[in-house]
């Protein structure tokens, strides 16, 4: 079986489109969606919708344009106005202050702002948003230390466009899924039905050689160079974008390790039941990776799509490690909170392994 | 001693009958020439001797073992070189050699004994580093051969191995098959080129899943009263 996994680098390595899926197109890719998403944070257009004119909202809002972050494209009047000056594109935000929003804060000690943000982009709108809600925090710290009852401002959001608010931090998931998928999926089912196009599947079945012996030498180079790539991309992300890293890397890599198992098991299950190169290729294309990238929420919410596409989103297994990925990363849970989306991916892993042999054993007789 | 026993043996995908009753044996150090059209159950009956398919019913042995209980045997005793050459075209000669005698469990000794020996038969010196890609199809095949008898097996199987070469090197590849078998080992071989046909020492034409005729070139001419094997096959085939 060694020989057959040097016999795989080998060819690996020489295959320089081999060479460019495994690693190029990870790499640039997250550099794409990383660099295309960041954005300088200054001098950020800021519309100011006062309704109450008190010193306190002017305070506020003298503050803010202290601040050197925002400068003021216009107050504005009415209601209306908001939907219009995000819709011209250069305002960023609106801060609202309500009707009576300096006496609240007085009578109650409790008054609420309200922050709309533009969140076509989503980094921008997630930094602005922490930006306002660290000045106003400054200014109410200021004004706390002098009276004597503490006094609060409630901050309401609301994140116009992507609700969601993706950035790199929702991307890396969804890139390091894609990938795998790709690059598990695809390079294994091809490089499994070129051997049956060249000829040389028979002679390896005419030798001694087992079956699982050859299906894992083609599987564990594929396993080691996915898994590299991945780490790649982990590390990108959070040296060049500062990705959050809340949750444990052991479990993680274990995680992905099984991902890239699953995926495998699935390019095996391909390459049996296609017979060449090219329909292995669309089989993986078109009935993968396009679901992948359109169904898994990596792009499009799948909470606003039709109950039927719902549905088909809940069998294809990157969706459940889209799932894994952002619990571990970005919140930090450990495997209790992700138990369920593994045991559905082990359970997938099965069932394509299961029907790979049971392929493979069909096509001998 | 018999390389290969064949009684009975029918080969049934659905209703069809690809392979019916055939019976043969091929002795060791013949050349056996396995002709047919396409379709008429040729590749059928390689693979099934190969231990690709198994046989719907019959009693089929090959290099002494038994098909049904004894695959892994015949695995180890057999050469098998198939009609796409079989050689990892993005791996160097050297490389190859090394696969295939890993495959077949040669110490690292012996595959290195080989790769200079090979080298050396075929005189590839000059092309030990280049791909098997960018090799003329003529020594591809070649190597090919003497690649699948790595392993020193008594019997080997060629599936239309002169597939697309040119009639030079066709009757040079012949030559080594008739040094092969001088040296006792057996080799079974399917073609379509006629003229081939008339280098083996025994011939069985294949017609309808039926073994329609089975001799030497020479007594096949003389039965059919034709002045070459193409002539006696179009007869067969024709009915």
């Amino acid at each position: 079986m060694r020989i057959f996994i040097i016999k795989e680098f080998l060819q690996i390595i020489r295959d320089r489109r081999s060479l460019l899926i495994l690693f190029g197109i990870p790499v640039v890719q997250i550099l794409l969606f990383g660099f295309a998403l960041k954005s300088e944070m200054k001098n950020v257009h800021l519309a100011i919708f006062d309704q109450s004119k008190d010193a306190y909202s002017q305070e506020i809002s003298r503050k803010m344009l202290a601040s050197g972050y925002f400068i003021l494209d216009r107050n504005l009047a009415n209601a209306q106005e908001m939907d219009d000056v995000f819709r011209e594109g250069k305002v960023r935000e609106i801060l609202v202050f309500g009707n009576n929003f300096g006496e609240e804060l007085e009578k109650n000690g409790n008054a609420k702002i309200q922050i709309i943000t533009d969140a076509s982009d989503p980094n921008t709108a997630n930094i602005v948003y922490s930006y306002t809600q660290a000045i106003i925090n400054d200014y109410l710290m200021e004004i706390n230390a002098t009276t004597i009852k503490p006094l609060m401002i409630n901050i309401e959001t609301q994140m116009r466009y992507n609700p969601e608010l993706k950035s790199v931090f929702m991307f890396v998931p969804g890139i390091i899924t894609i990938i795998l998928m790709l690059v598990s999926t695809m390079m294994t089912s091809i490089s499994i039905t070129k051997e049956k196009e060249m000829g040389t599947m028979e002679v390896l079945l005419v030798s001694p050689v087992k079956p699982w012996q050859i299906i894992m030498g083609k599987v564990v180079p594929y396993v080691i160079l996915s898994f590299i790539s991945a780490i790649i991309i982990l590390m990108i992300s959070y040296f060049v974008f500062l990705m959050p890293f809340a949750g444990s890397l052991g479990l993680l890599l274990l995680e992905t390790i099984l991902f890239i198992v699953l995926a495998l098991s699935l390019g095996v299950f391909i390459s049996t039941v296609s017979k060449t190169q090219q329909v292995a290729m669309l089989l993986s294309m078109f009935a993968l990776l396009l679901p992948t990238i359109l169904l898994s929420g990596f792009i499009f919410p799948v909470k606003n799509m039709p109950e039927i596409l719902i549905w088909i989103s809940h069998l294809l297994p990157p969706k459940w490690f889209v799932i894994i990925i952002k619990n571990i990363m970005i919140k930090g849970n450990g495997f209790m909170l992700v138990w369920k989306e593994t045991a559905i991916l082990v359970g997938m892993t099965i069932l394509f392994i299961s029907l790979s042999i049971k392929k493979f054993k069909v096509r001998l007789e | 001693m018999k390389q290969v026993i064949v009684k009975n043996l029918v080969k049934k995908f659905g209703a069809f009958v690809a392979n019916d009753h055939l019976s043969f044996e091929v002795e060791q150090g013949e050349i056996f020439g396995f002709l047919g059209a396409n379709g008429a159950g040729k590749t059928t009956t390689i693979r099934i001797l190969c231990g690709l398919s198994a046989p719907t019913s019959g009693e089929v042995k090959v290099a002494t073992y038994d098909i049904y209980t004894q695959r892994e045997q015949i695995k180890k005793h057999i050469g098998y070189m198939s009609q796409k050459f079989s050689l990892y075209n993005d791996l160097s000669i050297s490389e190859n050699i090394r696969l295939y005698g890993g495959i077949y469990g040669l110490s690292r000794k012996a595959i290195k004994e080989k790769i200079e020996e090979y080298i050396e038969k075929l005189q590839l010196k000059e092309y030990q580093t280049l791909k098997v890609f960018d090799l003329p199809l003529g020594v591809k095949q070649k190597l090919a051969f003497l690649v699948a008898i790595i392993h020193n097996p008594p019997i080997v199987f060629l599936d239309e191995p002169t597939g697309g070469v040119d009639p030079i090197t066709r009757r040079q590849f012949w030559e080594m098959l008739y040094e092969e078998a001088n040296n006792g080992k057996t080799i079974f071989v399917t073609t379509h080129y006629m003229d081939e046909a008339e280098y083996c020492h025994r011939v069985s034409i294949m017609v309808d899943g039926k073994i329609a005729a089975l001799d030497t070139p020479e007594a096949l001419k003389q039965k059919y009263k034709a002045d070459s094997i193409e002539k006696v096959f179009i007869k067969l085939a024709r009915g």
